[in-house]
């Protein structure tokens, strides 16, 4: 018998960061435009110490205005999927959940996209329009995950195949309905087909929406994680659940709530992009086990690994140009689903 | 609890060793639509019992057992009337004091991630942990009590998912200790058990509610255990408590018969207690009589 403790966790979390760290040095490092890992280094610490000053201009531009602030997109965007995904599985009791498997990332790019429509019309001041996309987005996500669990339910509880379908059939209509309105929007300044249906990451950050998604991600994320303990007694039923003192009700609100403030967030930023959510609570799973209390900072720090890894090998592989980090995590996602899907039924 | 206590492998708190479990005119009526007729009504009930004693709840099917156990255990308002455990009505605890006070067995436990028999146990836990709720050497202490008292230390390490249905029911009902409740509810613990398993159950729980001082209600099928082992039985049948009392109150043969639709004899087994034996040897209470 050997329950969790704080020492057993933080060790876990300091080595995934680790690998994060070291993951976040190759990204730096890699790209068309080629840098030495000493040279690297130097300059890294040299701009720790005097900020940009001193380096020469492109390679400074390079390093840290293009690839550094993508690099931590990329962490925000992994971390954020990743817990969502983690959540979703636990509550809906079904190891397939994701976020863009169950159409709640296409509904936060269709909240974003009418949230960019909508914006002209409203009077805002620009730090009130900054919030309006993942505000939109976050909408979206919530309403595509209520509707999803309605639809998925039979006799009162959720069955699994009937959510997936829902889900799936959800997303297909939501993507439809983006290529709609992404039509009408053509011209304005927004994100193009690839962003929103796969996601990007090459489209930097506005200054101002940083805040926001900050404050955001940590509110959300820490939300669940005061949870963590309650979804584990929910993996065995929400009737199991509330006969050990788990209140079922809250915790539903607080992490659907949560997942959708960080799918939203993520979306907002990065588009669609696919079953990070679902590969990376898998992967931490088989190393760390089941135990949310360590499973979701696992899956945060996991998450940032691989969404900052496939947009490193999305940035590489067919250099100069580029692919959408989409479209890796679905060559790496897409497999690892059929494959959990074939072993549950079989 | 004391130090003392936990040396000496108690698994129950302390106090509320004498408590009372009391259903007051009771009733509760189910309907899909609230404008229509109620699918399914329980008509008021009463009845009572104390720590130490096993109160079995029989009846065929869909007259209304679960339904009464969930009313018990207080995840269902009664329409009226009341559910009292120690003066507190069961169904206005707040789930924390509710899962410290009333522990659940359900039929079936099924885990969506593997996870091994002590994790399952500590989960027992829960309600008297803090936010995060990392367990404490205290929680560690009473999980393996729990482990012993059902005689299941040996399967502390192993996966849930890799035991046998009789070992899975002992991990479950381990959890169940855990919680150190007042109150203990099974739903048909004997369902998928082989005879051997089902004996070994029951003796496990007359021994506990003696030792730990539980109230012990089940559901079941089970005519022959409920008799053997239960100190009150009551008898329902479409949503109606017929009687309740001691097995030799409650086993009369015309109202088994009447109750279950099919051909008994009662005769009163070697130790004092009423056997059923039926006829025909299908359907109703018949598996009771193997």
């Amino acid at each position: 018998m050997r329950p969790l403790t704080w020492r057993r966790l933080l060790l876990r979390c300091a080595a995934l960061a680790g690998v994060l760290l070291i993951v976040m040095v190759l990204a730096l490092k890699l790209g068309a435009v080629q840098v030495s890992l000493y040279g690297l280094g130097r300059d890294l610490i040299h701009y720790a110490l005097h900020s940009s000053a001193g380096l020469s201009s492109e390679y400074s531009l390079i390093i840290f205005d293009i690839r550094l602030p993508r690099i931590f997109l990329g962490i925000f965007v992994g971390a954020s999927l990743a817990v969502a995904g983690t959540s979703f599985q636990a509550l809906l009791r079904n190891p397939l959940a994701d976020p863009y498997v169950l159409g709640v990332s296409s509904g936060a790019a269709v909240g974003a996209i009418v949230a960019v429509m909508i914006e002209p019309h409203l009077a805002l001041t620009p730090d009130a329009a900054v919030l309006l996309t993942p505000v939109g987005a976050f909408l979206g996500a919530l309403i595509t995950i209520a509707g999803v669990y309605l639809l998925g339910r039979r006799d009162g509880e959720i069955d699994s195949t009937t959510l997936l379908l829902a889900g799936i059939i959800t997303a297909s209509f939501l993507n439809a309905l983006i290529m709609l309105l992404l039509n009408w929007l053509s011209g304005r300044d927004h994100g193009g087909m690839a962003f929103w249906l796969m996601g990007d990451l090459s489209t930097p950050l506005q200054n101002n929406v940083h805040w926001v998604i900050r404050i955001g991600f940590f509110v959300a994320a820490g939300a669940i994680y005061t949870t963590a303990a309650d979804l584990n007694l929910l993996l065995a039923g929400e009737k199991e659940a509330m006969h050990l003192g788990v209140d079922v009700p809250r915790v539903r609100v607080v992490v659907y709530v949560a997942a959708s403030i960080l799918t939203g967030l993520a979306v907002s930023v990065s588009g669609s992009i696919g079953y990070v959510g679902l590969l990376v609570p898998h992967v931490m799973r088989m190393i760390f086990g089941s135990d949310h209390r360590i499973l979701i900072p696992a899956a945060a720090l996991g998450g940032a690994i691989a969404v900052v890894l496939a947009d490193m090998l999305a940035r590489t592989v067919a250099a100069p140009s580029e692919l959408p980090v989409g479209a890796m995590t679905a060559l790496a996602g897409a497999p690892l689903f059929i494959y959990l899907l074939r072993r549950r039924l079989a | 609890m004391s130090s003392a206590a936990r040396n000496m492998g108690a698994v129950t708190a302390a106090v509320r060793t004498n408590a009372t479990l009391s259903v007051e005119q009771v009733s509760y009526a189910y309907s899909a639509n609230p404008a229509q007729a109620p699918l399914f009504t329980l008509e008021a009930m009463s009845l009572q019992a104390r720590s130490g004693e096993i109160l079995a709840i029989l009846g065929p099917n869909a007259c209304g057992k679960s339904t009464l156990l969930k009313l018990i255990a207080g995840v269902l308002a009664p329409l009226s009337g009341k559910v009292t455990l120690d003066g507190i009505a069961t169904h206005t605890m707040t789930p924390r004091l509710r899962a410290q006070r009333i522990a659940m067995v359900q039929q079936e436990s099924q885990l969506l991630f593997p996870s091994r028999a002590w994790e399952f146990v500590l989960q027992g836990r829960h309600p008297y942990g803090k936010t995060l709720r990392f367990e404490t050497d205290e929680d560690v202490q009473v999980a393996r009590n729990a482990l012993a008292q059902v005689g299941a230390e040996h399967l502390t390490d192993r996966w849930m998912d890799k035991i046998s249905g009789g070992e899975k029911q002992r991990v479950i009902l381990a959890r169940a200790l855990a919680q150190q409740p007042t109150l203990l509810l099974l739903d048909e613990p004997t369902l998928h058990l082989d005879i051997a398993a089902q004996v070994d159950l029951l003796d496990t729980l007359r021994k506990l509610a003696s030792v730990n001082r539980y109230i012990v209600v089940v559901v079941t099928h089970e005519l022959n255990l409920a008799a053997q082992y239960a100190d009150q039985v009551a008898l329902l049948q479409r949503g109606r408590c017929l009687r309740v009392g001691s097995p030799s109150n409650v086993y009369q043969r015309e109202l088994l018969e009447q109750v279950f639709q099919t051909p008994l004899t009662v005769e009163t087994g070697p130790s004092g207690r009423p056997r059923v034996h039926v006829w025909s040897g299908g359907a109703g209470g018949g598996s009771g009589a193997a």
